[in-house]
């Protein structure tokens, strides 16, 4: 069970890090779209399959076309110019080094916690038991999600509209 | 019940692989258990993809009054003193196509991102063949049987578009890459439908399971009628939808614009040549298959039989037979129909089958709702629900066609 | 080390390479993209705790973990049509050239 773990594991971190590390932004991309399937994976390693699945459609299925569009529609030049330009060096290490810090901390502590009542046989999840819950516990908080969804995607639609008024290539 | 569950043709597929199994050790017998069952299910869909392909050319020729391909027969062998001169009507079309694809010359072009070119037509075959583990094709032969089963597969089929992606972008070729964002725009598009039809079903039935969802249409009024959700008002509007959000969801006439060869050449499959290209066609296939083998499910009572004295026939069969007449109908929608432009395409989805499915929804929580209605009341139920969906549907076709004029039909002397 | 411990390293890892990419990179579509892999690493320790948590018959780890990501995949739509929006005014998206309230 930890071997599936670890492999699942290892397959998120080093797409994640190839693909925030990488030159080409289409090929950063889509290792991040892998990185997402590996979570994905967890989900179903852990028993969460309604959140696995979700993950899927949402992540894999619907952000990495809104990225993948972004990516095509900010092109500077050529096709084959979709590289990155190489960030200074000063910059880019100090970010590293921060990360790095930021994960000593957070690694050190966890180490250090003894987490009691844990490693149980695994918890039973039932899609009809999820439906209940968000449903009765937390349906204002499903029906404020959508609020929040409508606006985001209608203020995303009207801040991407190009305004023709100010585009100089549809002159005549 | 009736005694069909345990007759020896429903189970014999069951009883084959549980002798094939008990036939290895003990260790490895999961895995040989769940290998029998993908082999299976690839050989048999495999065929079912080749022979489609051969009625799709038969069948679209006679529409079009002509003969489809009836040359190819079976090779020569040498070692025979004779060999069988019959041209068996051109079944064996999809065998020589196939050689052909796998033989013909794969050429990549230099400018390439050879990875991403070599992985796409591998990631669109992958992700349409993961939608058929959910399928019930009978009885008792559901490959995996999940709780969220009807998520996973609308999951794996979102998964499908960013091969299509890979695919445009991969070839370093403008026209491949525009056709191929048109195609994601259109996948984007009829995507939001077909789940939208697909949630009264879930709303009615409680359950995300296929499998319990099948079991929910096993009733026959009188013995005769069957309680398949097709023959309800809303779950005749949800498979009307279901049908226009499948054919554009598998990139089919009058849906075609991705890949008519009037388009852009051949869209974004314009570099991909030999067996990549068949790889990318049985992909569209597969996926038809799948989406085709949902709306059975949900729609048309899955392997359920039609009445109730008809249980002696095994429910595999039932299931194929349904699933036949879906693709059939596909192939006579794609010999019939116009090809849709891409502004009249996006507009059908979003301005017309969005509020209708959405309409749909209300109306299926109608229906549960004013379940407990009593004798003639029924009728008033039936009545109200058939008017919810149809009075909008005239109303807004109404609407969105203002403005052209009628069509007028020429035909051949 | 139990295998809590174990998801729990695999999410902080995940999370900071996501800092890393947010800090170091120029190209704003990768800062919005270390963004979302922040998000989640903290969905991953959700569902960790779900798992090995003392009360596993709640739910109310996956539904925690469905609304975040709703609401990541809202963000990422925004910060994406910001982006396209900045690109048409500058003509590049490198994150340090946004630096003027002037438009």
């Amino acid at each position: 069970m930890t071997f599936a773990l670890l492999l699942i594991g290892l397959m998120m971190l080093g797409s994640a890090a190839w693909a925030m590390l990488g030159r080409n932004l289409i090929h950063s991309a889509l290792l991040l779209i892998a990185s997402w399937a590996g979570v994905a994976g967890f989900y179903l390693w852990a028993g969460a399959e309604f959140v696995a699945f979700a993950q899927v459609l949402v992540y894999v299925g619907a952000v990495s076309m809104v990225v993948l569009f972004a990516v095509l529609l900010t092109r500077q030049n050529q096709i084959s110019a979709t590289l990155i330009e190489p960030a200074s060096r000063a910059r880019a290490a100090t970010g590293i080094l921060t990360a790095a810090c930021v994960g000593a901390i957070f690694g050190a502590a966890i180490l250090s916690t003894g987490f009691h009542g844990a490693a149980s046989a695994g918890p039973v999840s039932s899609v009809k038991r999820i439906g209940l819950e968000l449903m009765h516990r937390n349906g204002a908080a499903l029906l404020i999600v959508g609020v929040i969804l409508t606006v985001a995607l209608l203020g995303a639609t009207v801040l991407a509209a190009s305004d023709s008024k100010n585009s100089p290539e549809d002159l005549p | 019940m009736s005694p069909a569950p345990d007759s020896f043709l429903e189970r014999a597929p069951l009883e084959l692989r549980d002798w094939a199994v008990n036939l290895l050790p003990a260790p490895t017998q999961w895995l040989a258990h769940q290998l029998i069952t993908i082999v299976a299910i690839l050989a048999v869909f495999g065929l079912f993809f080749a022979f489609t392909t051969i009625a799709e050319r038969k069948l679209l020729a006679r529409l079009q009054n002509r003969l489809g391909p009836n040359r190819t027969g079976v090779p020569k062998f040498s070692i025979l003193p004779w060999h069988l001169k019959h041209t068996l009507f051109g079944l064996s079309q999809p065998f020589a196509d196939a050689v052909k694809a796998i033989t013909k010359e794969d050429i990549v072009p230099a400018a390439a991102d050879k990875v991403l070119h070599y992985l796409a037509p591998v990631t669109v075959v992958a992700f349409s063949l993961m939608g058929f583990a959910v399928l019930p094709f009978g009885r008792q032969y559901i490959p995996v049987e999940l709780d969220a089963a009807l998520l996973y597969f609308f999951a794996a089929g979102a998964a499908t578009e960013l091969a299509i992606f890979m695919a445009g972008w991969s070839s370093r070729n403008k026209y491949s890459l525009l056709a191929a964002m048109r195609a994601l725009a259109q996948l984007i598009s009829y995507e939001l439908p077909l789940i939208l039809s697909v949630v009264p079903i879930v709303l009615v039935t409680g359950t995300l399971s296929t499998k319990a969802i099948v079991v929910d249409q096993g009733f026959w009024t009188f013995s005769l009628l069957p309680h398949w959700f097709v023959f309800t008002p809303w779950g005749f509007a949800g498979f009307i939808i279901f049908l226009v959000s499948a054919l554009a969801e598998s990139n089919r006439s009058p849906f075609d614009l991705p890949e008519a060869e009037s388009e852009l050449i051949a869209g974004h499959l314009t570099e991909y040549s030999g067996f990549k290209y068949a790889l990318f066609f049985m992909a569209e296939y597969f996926g038809l298959t799948a989406l085709s083998g949902l709306g059975v499910t949900l729609f048309l009572g899955g392997w359920q039989a039609p009445c109730e004295f008809l249980q002696f026939i095994p429910s595999y069969l039932w299931f194929m037979m349904k699933l036949i007449g879906m693709i059939v109908f596909f192939i006579w929608v794609r010999g019939t129909l116009l090809r849709l432009r891409i502004d009249q395409l996006t507009r059908l989805s979003w301005q017309f089958l969005v509020p209708m499915a959405l309409l749909n929804l209300g109306n299926a929580a109608f229906w549960v709702l004013s379940a407990h209605w009593a004798g003639p009341l029924q009728l008033v139920r039936w009545a109200v629900s058939l008017a919810i969906i149809v009075v909008p549907f005239v109303v807004m076709g109404r609407s969105l066609t203002a403005g052209y004029a009628p069509r007028t039909y020429r035909y051949a002397p | 080390m139990s295998p809590l411990h174990l998801c729990l390293l695999i999410s902080t890892g995940l999370f900071c390479i996501g800092l890393a990419g947010a800090l170091a990179r120029t190209n704003t579509i990768l800062v919005l993209l270390g963004i979302e892999l922040m998000l989640n690493a903290a969905n991953l320790n959700f569902i960790a705790f779900w798992r090995f948590g003392p009360s596993p018959a709640s739910a109310n780890g996956m539904i925690f973990v469905v609304f975040s990501i709703a609401v990541a995949a809202a963000e990422a739509a925004v910060g994406l049509a910001l982006i396209i929006a900045v690109y048409r005014h500058q003509k590049n998206i490198r994150l340090q050239d946004a630096n003027q309230l002037k438009g």
